[in-house]
């Protein structure tokens, strides 16, 4: 009787575990690309992502999307011998997850995220024949490249489309960890909204993290019922929260005012629902981070062996790494117009773009 | 001997199965499981590298493990442990910073800063549990929640300016290793497993060889029997809770003074007092038990991450099986409760 029933028990965890695991397993498997250990001819790239994980719908992906671009032109498949990634669980798992990348001898290796500039300081100098890339931060060694963003000059540009179609005059913040990096999107943003809208007033928070969607949303949850009408996302994972929050009270109510803008990539889809047969769409517009572009560029310098070691590169609006999204019917002429004059203001350097609190007020805003 | 027999074979059993389960899963998604635990074996031993750092997971899972079979012999389900492990984390790294000692003093102290916060977090629901009856479970699962954010504050606007992490800590502090480095290819095993080793004698000479050991039994077996023998029973859970905390603080102080170096803001739990638990219950909350259950974790963990390189299973696939396999370890203290209370019933 007992055993019968610790059977039962067994083929009911089995059957649940099969279906959970066949959801998974849309990747097509080559399994004979892991049977060649022996030899590289390729020249290989891989990437270790923060826990926010590759379809973090932001910034891991778009690297993502680089690497798979750049395997597309190169004729490279993905796996060991072309190109690859490895997600991080933990923070205890980035110093790891590189190592094994060097271990697989790869040309390149990229780590995503300010959060692995520690893990990648140290593995660097124990590796010094290995080639290292970090996104987002900068690691001063022979055998690193830093790729760093202006972000604060795309977070001044949705900052004045902010300021300028707020209806309430309430604007919010969402950023994930309280750091020098999210502070530049926070700033800018801060500083494109007053420049246009003195008046306005600007709620900013920080989730504590940047894989906590749940939190996100009772973040915005709580930012929306409190007036706010536009909510500016830096928050990784968690700002998908964000997106949820928004379409389920546009749902509620499709006359509402509830805007969010996107971050790192063109948010477009993550905004898009659907009330009564209509389509809407809660996202106005995305600062959008061409980590893709970036990430392209250099595999490429690497592959013709111009690995920018040592060196610090910034992408800006200059550069076309920074941008607002292509996707702008929700954003009105007049934003519009605004935004293609500061562009050129910043470009010419007559509108600064304030990068830190101190810089924010020494423009003169508050 | 039978009882023995049947001590080893029950967590053998588990793992066997949760195996098999997973094996299955990987079979019927397309991926050869030969291939899936043959990359992960390769992820343990595969490498001197990777040795040393499942040698390193290994350690704050043996010191977890014991905080929680610590208590459980006294009749106290310590979840929290985790709570314990982040307060533990940060009193070390502090101490780590802050001061400016010689090695021999520096060390020592930091590695104490972290037990001692371990176990004045415990001492709270232990004082609770033993003057107002409140269960230890609700009040240590709270407090992981006030312990994470708590931490997070200080980290942020105490010890360091506006930052999301400390700074490092002083070389003076660190348990980090050159010797291990060099003899592991810059893994990042440290000392902390001499102390990991110690503690596990440690526990054990508390609860066989003294006194004290044999009173926290006692109220563990019987709390009136104890009582009417003359023991303190409120002493006795007061005193498991603090020694479960010193031991789940020193997990903490390990990850801080040897894996990282630092304390960051922390998003959500580490999982590693929580892990500690299944650790404990797998090793029936014995000290040796809890040795071999914290390598087969610790081995499942990181031979886990070369799974999705290697073959390209994908890291949920790989989820799935160390879930299923917990799930057995877990389900076999279950089989075997209900097999002593039938035996019991019988009589």
């Amino acid at each position: 009787m007992k055993k019968r029933k610790f059977g039962l028990a067994l083929s009911l965890v089995l059957a649940a575990g099969t279906l959970l695991g066949a959801c998974g397993n849309s990747e097509n498997d080559d399994k004979d690309s892991s049977n060649g250990k022996d030899k590289k001819d390729n020249f290989t790239v891989s990437m270790v992502t923060d826990i926010g994980g590759i379809d973090d719908k932001s910034f891991n992906q778009s690297a993502w999307e680089g690497l798979q671009a750049f395997g597309k032109d190169n004729g490279l498949e993905k796996g060991k011998d072309g190109y690859n990634y490895i997600q991080s669980k933990s923070d205890s798992e980035y110093t790891t997850n590189l190592n094994t990348l060097v271990k697989e001898n790869y040309n390149i290796i990229y780590a995503i995220g300010y959060a692995l500039a520690e893990s990648v300081d140290e593995v660097a100098t124990q590796r010094p024949n290995s080639q290292f890339a970090i996104v987002d931060s900068v690691v001063k060694q022979d055998n690193v490249a830093s790729i760093v963003f202006k972000e604060q000059q795309g977070s001044f540009l949705v900052g004045v489309i902010a300021g300028l179609q707020t209806k309430s005059n309430k604007v919010g913040f969402i950023g994930g960890v309280d750091s020098e990096l999210i502070k530049k999107f926070e700033v800018g943003f801060k500083a494109g909204v007053l420049s246009v809208n003195p008046d306005a007033k600007i709620t900013a928070q920080y989730a504590g993290s940047f894989g906590d969607a749940a939190k996100g949303q009772q973040m915005a949850n709580n930012m929306y019922s409190s007036g706010i009408d536009i909510i500016y996302q830096a928050a990784g994972g968690t700002g998908n929260g964000v997106f949820t929050s928004a379409k389920e009270l546009k749902k509620k109510d499709p006359k509402k005012d509830i805007w969010v803008i996107g971050v790192d990539r063109d948010q477009k889809e993550e905004g898009a629902l659907k009330v009564d047969g209509k389509d809407y769409n809660v996202t106005l517009t995305s600062m959008v981070k061409r980590v893709d572009v970036a990430v392209q560029d250099l595999a490429k310098k690497t592959k013709e062996g111009n690995f920018p070691g040592g060196e610090t590169i910034e992408y800006g609006l200059e550069e076309n790494g920074i941008m607002i999204s292509e996707s702008q019917e929700n954003v009105s002429e007049e934003s519009l117009k605004a935004v293609n004059e500061y562009i050129e203001k910043i470009k010419s350097g007559e509108q600064k773009t304030p990068g830190t609190e101190k810089e924010l007020k020494e423009l003169g805003f508050k | 001997m039978s009882k023995y027999f049947y001590k080893l074979t029950s967590p053998l059993f588990a793992v066997i199965l949760g195996l098999l389960a997973g094996a299955i899963i990987m079979l019927v998604s397309g991926y050869n499981p030969v291939e899936g635990y043959g990359a992960m074996l390769a992820g343990i031993a595969g490498d001197s590298y990777y040795t040393g750092e499942t040698l390193r997971t290994i350690i704050p899972y043996i010191l977890a493990g014991l905080a929680v079979a610590f208590a459980f012999r006294t009749g106290l389900f310590n979840i929290g442990v985790e709570g314990q492990l982040i307060v533990g984390w940060l009193a070390a790294v502090w101490v780590g910073v802050a001061f400016d000692l010689p090695k021999i003093i520096h060390l020592p102290l930091a590695i104490l800063a972290g037990a001692v916060a371990g176990s004045l977090w415990a001492f709270i629901p232990g004082f609770l549990k033993a003057k107002f009856r409140v269960h230890e479970v609700i009040v240590s699962i709270m407090l992981n929640y006030t312990a994470l954010y708590v931490t997070n504050y200080l980290i942020q606007n105490v010890i360091s300016d506006n930052q999301d992490k400390t700074e490092r800590i002083a070389e003076t502090a660190s348990l980090r290793s050159p010797f291990f480095e060099s003899l592991t290819d810059f893994s990042r095993l440290h000392w902390g497993i001499f102390i990991a080793i110690i503690c596990v004698f440690i526990m054990w000479f508390i609860l066989e060889k003294t006194k004290t050991g044999f009173e926290l039994k006692a109220v563990g077996f019987n709390q009136q029997a104890s009582e009417y023998s003359g023991m303190s029973v409120n002493k006795n859970i007061i005193l498991s809770m603090v020694i479960s905390g010193a031991f789940a603080g020193l997990a903490g102080a390990m990850e801080g003074l040897g894996t990282f170096g630092y304390a960051a803001i922390k998003g959500g739990f580490t999982g590693i007092g929580f892990d500690g638990i299944a650790v404990a219950l797998l090793g029936a909350n014995s000290a040796i038990g809890v040795v071999l259950a914290a390598f087969l974790f610790g081995g499942l963990k990181a031979g886990a991450i070369n799974m999705p390189l290697q073959t390209g299973i994908p890291s949920e696939i790989v989820d799935i099986v160390i879930a299923l396999i917990i799930f057995f370890v877990a389900s076999s203290y279950f089989i075997r409760w209900i097999v002593q209370r039938f035996k019991k019933g019988a009589k």
